[in-house]
């Protein structure tokens, strides 16, 4: 684990910053607040911090050492939970998701409720020790798989990721091209998540959703239906980083600096609920990581999951959530804007 | 004497509109949209850009477009391979000046 592993070192970091404005303040003034749920259309799992990867800027801090992981008891109850719901979709990150035990059985059962299965994969994991049936797997379920890869070439890919993560990453893309992911025909949804290699924003995902495709059409012939561009979150590593490199004032300078009032109303914490490993609640994946759990009036714990009253919740906000607000925004499903 | 070059005037490159306000301004929104996506993406106008800010030897360009080619999805084995093209038509613009020489040499000598 890194030096800022604790929630409550990352989250006092954060607070000793000399920012200009308080996210409440520039939700205010967007007509957000306080920010509250427009829906709760999107249960999000996260499954477990083991990783096979060790990326640099990774918010979970995962990897191949760490040992959280759900059970299927807890699993069980997200499922409950879904089956008394109308929430239309699970969506299960890491992690590494796969790496779960368990993972199969929960999409399986998600399936048969008839819900839409997201899958946060970091692709390696398909190269990986019993997972060479993975393509097949998600194909058979119709899971949506939403993919992570900084860059259509090798550089960036590896100093971020891990030297060789590239070469496995385009392998693990032809098979699922293989298997039809990708084609545009087959319905099977391939999404690629890029995130910046440094101190600052990501690219515009219109724009370069097409370079995208051009090159990585023309240099593996690998096809993908979306590309999604996220912020890097100033927690975990890579507030480990910004803070090493000397960039953490910059960064989070730049991240208030770029608030565009235009997203709050798309931010991903207005419409989903995150689950931990242990079946707490939270707003998004980041409080997760940061433990701030959902507002102490709502239910705490996927056991006492209530669709009404947690939509009824405040937001619980912090300096972080500047990332999601900042140029063109950043949520799950790419940028906002 | 001042340095002639330092990197925090480039955040102060709007004063430049002090004087002439009207020119500024036409100059600053003209630029915005040249780097707009048009016929050639954002990404590739960036790279444009840090070519001729090499070309040029601006440090202030450089700055702005080392970080603008990054946050444009261009990676540093692209970047350096735009170096590269100018660095090219330098060299070559000088070489083929050569031929110049060889006229010259040509016309006056035996």
């Amino acid at each position: 684990m890194i030096p800022l592993a604790a929630s409550t070192e990352q989250r006092a970091r954060l607070a000793a910053l000399p920012l200009r404005r308080e996210f409440h303040e520039a939700a205010a003034a967007a007509g957000y607040w306080p920010l509250t749920p427009a829906s709760i259309g999107t249960l999000q799992i996260n499954v477990g911090k083991l990783c096979n990867q060790t990326c640099r800027h990774c918010h979970v801090d995962a990897g191949p050492d760490r040992r959280e992981i759900m059970t299927r008891e807890t699993m069980t109850l997200c499922l409950d939970a879904l089956a008394r719901s109308n929430i239309a979709t699970l969506d299960i990150t890491g992690g590494a998701p796969e790496l779960n035990p368990n993972f199969r059985w929960l999409v399986e059962r998600a399936t048969v409720l008839g819900r839409h299965v997201i899958d946060r994969c970091n692709l390696t994991v398909l190269m990986t020790a019993g997972q060479a049936d993975l393509p097949e797997f998600f194909a058979q379920h119709r899971v949506e798989v939403v993919a992570s890869l900084p860059h259509y070439r090798a550089t960036s890919t590896d100093a971020q990721r891990g030297v060789g993560v590239y070469d496995k990453s385009i392998a693990a893309l032809k098979r699922l091209n293989d298997v039809g992911y990708g084609d545009g025909r087959s319905g099977l949804r391939l999404v690629l998540v890029t995130n910046p290699v440094g101190t600052f924003l990501p690219p515009a995902q219109a724009s370069l959703e097409a370079d995208w495709k051009r090159e990585l059409l023309r240099l593996h012939g690998v096809r993908f239906d979306t590309l999604y561009c996220i912020t890097n979150m100033p927690i975990s590593r890579y507030l480990e980083w910004l803070a090493d490199s000397g960039n953490l004032d910059a960064y989070m300078r730049r991240l208030v600096d770029s608030f565009n009032p235009a997203t709050v109303a798309g931010v991903m914490c207005r419409s989903m609920i995150s689950v931990g490993w242990d079946g707490r609640l939270y707003d998004c994946d980041f409080n997760q990581m940061l433990e701030l759990g959902v507002e102490r009036s709502a239910p705490q714990h996927i056991r006492d999951f209530d669709a009404a009253a947690l939509v009824r919740r405040r937001i619980v906000i912090g300096r972080h959530c500047f990332g999601c607000t900042a140029g063109a925004g950043s949520s799950c499903g790419g940028s906002i804007e | 004497m001042a340095d002639y070059y330092n990197s925090h005037d480039l955040a102060r490159f709007p004063e430049i509109g002090g004087n002439a306000p009207e020119l500024a301004k036409k100059f600053f929104e003209w630029y915005g949209a040249v780097f707009a996506d048009g016929a050639l993406s954002a990404r590739e106008k960036s790279l444009i850009a840090l070519a001729v800010a090499h070309a040029v030897q601006c440090p202030y360009c450089i700055e702005a477009y080392s970080k603008d080619a990054l946050e444009k999805g261009s990676d540093l084995d692209q970047m350096t391979e735009a170096v590269h093209v100018a660095a090219a038509i330098r060299g070559g613009a000088s070489l083929v000046h050569g031929i110049q020489m060889r006229n010259q040499v040509t016309a006056v000598g035996m």
